[in-house]
């Protein structure tokens, strides 16, 4: 499989010169199997970009989405295949006690927040929750479970044959409330998908300073991303979801000094990124 | 063939956080999941059930019913069906129930326990949890 970055950013979309390398785009992944078939982890605002080199696809899209939250969401409506009516696209979101993922999506896309409404997209339009047991999706087998982050939120864990492994978990704060992270596997958030994966792609919002001060708000520290990839013994770390504030230079220092801290291979997350699995 | 045993399985996401929970809480709370097994006691609880979590680690159902011998508070043996976590997790319904339990320190207290168990998204059943009240 080959992995794909068109959207690193977090939070907020952040365009400009200072962003240039890393990429101001929120969240969206591109994942191709050998066979062309096509997953996208997110909708962000990289998933405009994503749908035009997609162009009108053979088979179905589906678009896996973690939470949500906008800056996974916002480029929904800028997803060109989504307005092509011989195109069927399954989103993919996590279950809720109180309200559908259409009727959670809707909120978004209806006025007055956005012109058109989910149900007049021209694309055959399947909605999904997250499968919370290993789901053949093409020739992917794909996992989500809840992890750490405000409001009900998946990562998941896809497979392509027997040894290829991607854990995409782009929102997450698995050392919340705990005293000395990391604790032991089986009570931390997120281990069972990350285990042994070939990749992980991670949040990694927050500096070591920045993160007592955010701590409840759902992401993790270089540090603590760092320490996660080698409690669940990664393949390799791709950071992930990077702190609008955040410009070129800053991430680089941050990834050079992650880098230092620990054996595991760390691939810096830039827009237009692609590694092969 | 590897004689690594497979790691144990994570514990679903809300426990990991009721159990944050719990460690800031000063009030004792002792946890199951969902096959009855002891996931976590507070430090609260470790002074009524007369040990320290980190030395005894998670229990089965029948090891810890053994080791804390729940009773009535006039000394008679509790069943386990009756003690307020089991019935909390097997009739899915609150309880609140004086009981006595022993800890492994040998000592004897009267509690009164408040049991109910925990549903996840998509209505798993993830286990029980009971706070524990001193009777002075």
């Amino acid at each position: 499989m080959k992995v794909t970055l068109w959207g690193t950013r977090g939070s907020l979309a952040s365009a400009g010169p200072e962003t240039i390398r890393y990429g101001g785009n929120t969240a969206c992944v591109e994942v191709r199997a050998d066979d062309g078939s096509i997953l996208i982890l997110d909708a962000g605002s990289g998933i405009r970009r994503l749908g035009e080199s997609i162009g009108t696809p053979d088979g179905p899209i589906h678009v896996l989405l973690t939470h949500l939250h906008l800056d996974h969401i916002q480029g929904l409506g800028f997803f060109g295949p989504l307005f092509r009516g011989a195109v069927e696209v399954h989103l993919w979101g996590p279950p809720s006690t109180t309200a559908d993922l259409r009727t959670r999506l809707g909120r978004y896309l209806s006025p007055p927040l956005f012109p058109v409404r989910l149900r007049d997209l021209g694309a055959r339009l399947v909605l999904h929750d997250a499968p919370a047991i290993a789901t053949a999706i093409g020739p992917f087998v794909v996992r989500a479970d809840l992890v750490i982050h405000p409001g009900p939120t998946v990562g998941y864990r896809i497979a392509e044959g027997q040894h290829r492994t991607l854990a995409y978990l782009p929102d997450h704060e698995p050392a919340l409330g705990v005293p000395k992270f990391p604790n032991s596997a089986r009570w931390t958030s997120g281990i069972d998908l990350a285990r042994d994966a070939d990749i992980l792609i991670h949040d990694a919002q927050y500096s070591a300073a920045e993160y007592p001060s955010r701590s409840g708000w759902g992401h993790s520290s270089t540090g603590h991303v760092v320490a996660f990839a080698e409690l669940a013994s990664v393949g390799q770390l791709v950071t992930f979801h990077h702190d609008p504030n955040h410009d070129d230079t800053a991430l680089d220092l941050l990834h050079e000094m992650a880098g230092g801290t620990t054996n595991v291979p760390i691939q810096p997350g830039r827009e237009g990124l692609s590694v092969s699995v | 063939m590897s004689d690594t045993p497979a790691p144990r399985p994570q514990v679903p996401v809300e426990l990991i956080l009721l159990r944050q929970v719990a460690s800031y809480l000063a009030m004792p709370i002792f946890l199951i999941g969902a096959d009855g097994d002891l996931l976590f006691f507070n430090e609260p609880a470790e002074s009524l059930l007369g040990l320290r979590f980190d030395d005894v680690g998670e229990l089965s159902m029948d090891e810890w019913l053994a080791a804390f011998r729940p009773a009535r508070e006039d000394g008679a043996v509790l069943a386990s069906q009756a003690v307020p976590l089991v019935v909390a997790l097997r009739e899915q319904r609150p309880t609140h129930q004086r009981l006595t339990i022993t800890g492994l320190d040998g000592v004897q207290r009267v509690i009164e326990a408040t049991s109910f168990p925990l549903r996840g998204q998509g209505d798993r059943l993830l286990g029980a949890i009971a706070l524990f009240w001193p009777v002075p």
